[in-house]
């Protein structure tokens, strides 16, 4: 026994009762005769577990179609503006998810600035066409989940070693066959981690299915729809489904990935990229790709412009007649109007705190573990919410937390401003702990050791050597927790109170009252914050 | 009066690997080398005075007080780490203070300034410990390690990281830091050559048992095992039959002889030269006997000739029990 198993014990049960509780709480509830055969007889139910699936791997294959061809062009190949294309391609990663939703919907849809233009330009008496259905919620899809793609595939060429292709070349492989026989299996762990991230988020997408579904429901949606309807038992069921397909996609994927071979073989020399010679060529593939940067640029345009479109000013011109900084003004002028804004900022800060305590918590106490050892249930609980959707999360507590009984642990936080923080901080478990977890394996044990041979005791050592050096990692795991909170729409909308309406709520709110240009407004903050945190988080 | 004791310390990694107990006495301002084949448990001792691992029986003193379960913190023992530890992100002279955080200002100051002059290295208080080469940051790691003025100077294979050429000159240059201190100190090293120029004792260790404590000379003349004879200074290792024909003797003993106390005669040992390694002074010989035993023999540099056939005779051989694994 020694000194840490006590503490160790308490951050187990704490965040067994934070993350694995309520999902056991919903599993048991979910075990409802009644319930099982409504769902069990219900089509609805059927088909809308069958649209999540077929939506999430329809996801992959989009993202996989854009990404991974982008990635093989800006790391091999070389051309004017490649590194600043490079760069504003991961532009959709720094939308909040229903933000850009909102985006699109100014774009794209049936009264956006395309089909505006179209209409315009035939003439046409109504709308081209309605954005809907299971294709706006792929498009939606396709845009933003690319960028994981692009980025596991890019780290993956980078790491790769130009003498094995050049050995496959010697041994006579032509390029087609060196790409298939060579490159892509070494990339397979890549390609797996992107397919799972995208997987997963596509699985537990909310925003895109909310907005665009129409007749079409996904899980996610029929979840909190029967909510809303009253039948809590019948959404405990549709919880758990959608909890058991997220785990079942998780292991699959988990299965294919494979060992990290390129890790294993340590770092090589990646290929030179190849400059493109013929000038033709190159004019046309340097306009392609700021004609592409300009179209991923298209929503936050669309969105800065629209907070710039006065209430009633616009009607059915092609553009804006007026513009005008007047949202804003009525944005910060009104208190009322400001307190979602606030709401938000200081939900996010609270949770982003917890969740790096808990997470240092853990680090201190298993961190130091070497890689081959388990870590124990700590670290698995840490990543759990990571795995199930964050439908699942907001109705699991809300379920848990709707009663008052001490003694199995459970009390009434529905209705409470704690709740949704509470949830914040839950999803944040997983980036927070990765980062500190991850940050504290690279640190070398005989600093701790020098620490203490200098005579500088446990809590001494922790403040002036281990906190320092997590500095960069505590910084890119806050700021991607601060960032998600700050734009979460899916928890908020099962769980905010009129007191604690964070701003997607607003956001919502606004457009159902048509106020395009208080929403946008709302947008372009978001998305100016998140751009601002996420870049203070990744400054070294 | 011994200013650092070791009673009886043990410690148990596993059912298989015991460091221990091992009993030893270290003079004030004394220095001992702990020599030893890696996996003999020299690190394990000097984490042990550290305090960086608790020992599982016996008793730790320093200057008369009983440390076994004070914490590292307040051993005061000053550490040099095998990688040195540098904190990266800190710059020399933080790391050189990082020990002295309790004094005042001015003070702290100057003692960082005393300590990196010690070292040679006056004025580089604001380099980064990434901007060194690796001698400098190794006389760092040994300034930060005196700069709280420790009881006693640990110091864990503090030139291995060192490259071959500069080793030698630093290795003098730390016995004259260590010297001028006055400082009592414990290092760790696998090499003979360091243990004997740097210690002025040196603890022989295997298999986490104490073989033999005792001056250089000591060790290579009287080694009291087998496995100090030969791991200390080179050894021709002679059993059964060849080593009644050298030096008579009988069975169930082991023969150990130098290189130096072998030498071509006119009558002995036969064999045929097989090699001849130039030394510049001396040469050593590779003689291959007629029942295939092969010895060293450390002679004049024309006292024989590759394939020539030699008698070879003893001036002086050690004989020890045979060991069994």
């Amino acid at each position: 026994m020694n000194a840490r198993a006590w503490p160790r014990a308490l951050l187990t049960v704490l965040l067994g009762w934070l993350v694995l509780y309520p999902i056991l709480v919903v599993a048991r509830e979910a075990g409802r005769a009644d319930a099982l055969a409504a769902f069990a007889t219900r089509p609805g139910e059927w088909t809308a577990l069958w649209a999540s699936i077929w939506i999430s791997v329809a996801s992959v294959a989009l993202a996989a179609a854009i990404g991974v061809p982008l990635a093989f062009l800006f790391e091999w190949l070389e051309f004017p503006g490649r590194k600043t294309l490079g760069a504003l391609i991961v532009l959709p990663a720094v939308l909040p998810p229903f933000v850009g939703v909102i985006a699109f919907l100014f774009l794209y849809g049936e009264s956006g600035f395309v089909a505006r233009a179209v209409q315009g330009l035939f003439g046409l008496q109504r709308a081209p066409w309605r954005l809907q259905g299971a294709g706006a919620i792929l498009l939606v899809h396709a845009y933003s989940m690319y960028v994981y793609f692009y980025l596991f595939t890019r780290a993956g060429l980078a790491k790769l070693d130009a003498s094995l292709v050049e050995a496959a070349q010697t041994l006579g492989a032509g390029r087609w066959q060196t790409l298939w026989r060579v490159t892509f299996p070494l990339l397979r762990p890549a390609l797996a981690g992107a397919a799972l991230l995208v997987f997963m988020t596509a699985l537990g997408s909310f925003s895109a299915p909310y907005v665009f579904g129409g007749g079409l429901r996904v899980m996610t949606t029929q979840i909190v729809a029967t909510k809303l309807n009253g039948e809590l038992s019948l959404a405990m069921v549709e919880t758990t489904a959608l909890a058991v397909v997220a785990v079942l996609g998780l292991v699959l994927l988990r299965r294919t990935e494979g060992d990290d071979l390129l890790t294993a073989l340590g770092k090589g020399t990646a290929p030179r990229r190849r400059p493109i010679r013929r000038p033709g060529v190159r004019a046309v593939a340097t306009t392609a790709g700021w004609l592409l940067a300009a179209l991923l640029l298209l929503p936050h345009l669309t969105l800065a412009l629209v907070s710039l479109v006065p209430y009633g000013s616009w009607t059915t011109e092609t553009l804006p007649p007026v513009l005008s900084l007047v949202n804003y003004q009525r944005l910060f002028g009104e208190p009322e109007r400001l307190r979602p804004l606030a709401n938000s900022l200081a939900m996010a800060a609270v949770s982003t705190t917890a969740a790096i305590v808990l997470a240092l918590a853990a680090g201190a106490l298993v961190g130091r573990r070497p890689a081959g050892r388990s870590r124990g249930p700590i670290a698995g609980l840490m990543t759990l919410p990571w795995a199930l959707p964050g439908t699942v999360f907001a109705v699991a507590l809300a379920t848990t937390f709707s009663v008052h009984s001490p003694l199995t642990l459970r009390w009434v936080l529905v209705g409470t401003t704690l709740l949704l923080p509470l949830a914040y901080l839950v999803r944040s478990l997983p980036v927070t702990g990765n980062a500190v977890l991850a940050g504290y394996r690279q640190l070398d044990p005989a600093l701790d050791e020098a620490a203490a041979s200098l005579g500088a005791g446990r809590w001494a050592t922790f403040r002036r050597v281990t906190l320092p050096l997590l500095k960069p990692a505590l910084a890119a795991g806050a700021s991607l927790a601060f960032v998600a909170a700050l734009g979460d729409f899916v928890t908020s909308i099962v769980l905010y109170t009129y007191d604690n309406r964070p701003i997607s709520i607003e956001i919502m709110s606004s457009l159902r009252v048509s106020e395009l240009g208080v929403a946008a407004a709302f947008g372009v903050i978001l998305m100016v914050v998140s751009a601002l945190v996420l870049g203070l988080g990744a400054r070294r | 009066m011994s200013f650092v004791v070791l009673d009886g310390v043990r410690k148990r990694w596993s059912d298989t690997v015991t460091v221990g107990p091992v009993s030893l006495d270290i003079a004030r301002g004394e220095i001992l080398a702990l020599l030893g084949p890696s996996g003999s448990g020299k690190t394990t001792i000097l984490r042990l005075l550290a305090g960086l691992e608790p020992p599982d029986a016996g008793r730790l003193v320093i200057d008369g007080e009983d440390v076994t379960l004070l914490p590292p913190a307040r051993r005061r023992c000053g550490m040099v780490f095998q990688h040195y530890a540098l904190f990266p992100h800190l710059d020399v002279g933080e790391n050189v203070g990082f020990g002295l955080a309790a004094r005042a200002r001015p003070e702290r100051d100057r003692q960082i300034a005393d300590a990196l002059a010690l070292v040679d290295l006056a004025g580089f208080e604001r380099r980064k410990p990434h901007e060194l080469s690796g001698g400098q940051q190794q006389r760092v790691a040994v300034a930060r390690a005196l700069a709280p003025e420790p009881r006693v100077l640990l110091l864990d294979e503090p030139l291995s990281n060192l490259d071959p050429t500069l080793r030698e000159r630093t290795r003098r240059e730390l016995r004259g830091v260590i010297k001028r201190v006055g400082i009592t100190s414990v290092f760790v090293t696998h090499e003979q050559e360091e243990a004997f120029d740097l210690g002025d004792r040196v603890a022989v260790l295997h298999r986490g048992r104490l073989e033999q404590l005792g001056s250089a000379d000591e060790l290579y003349e009287r080694p009291a095992s087998l496995f100090v004879a030969t791991f200390v200074g080179r050894a021709n290792v002679l059993r059964g039959a060849t080593a009644r024909a050298l030096a008579g003797g009988s069975d169930g003993q082991v023969l150990v002889v130098r290189p130096e106390r072998l030498r071509f005669a006119p009558h002995g040992l036969p064999g045929v030269v097989t090699e001849r390694r130039y030394l510049g002074g001396a040469a050593f010989f590779q003689v291959d006997t007629e029942r295939g035993e092969r010895l060293e023999v450390l002679a004049e540099p024309d006292a024989a000739r590759v394939g020539e056939r030699v008698h070879v005779e003893t001036t002086g051989v050690m004989t020890f029990p045979e060991e069994h694994e």
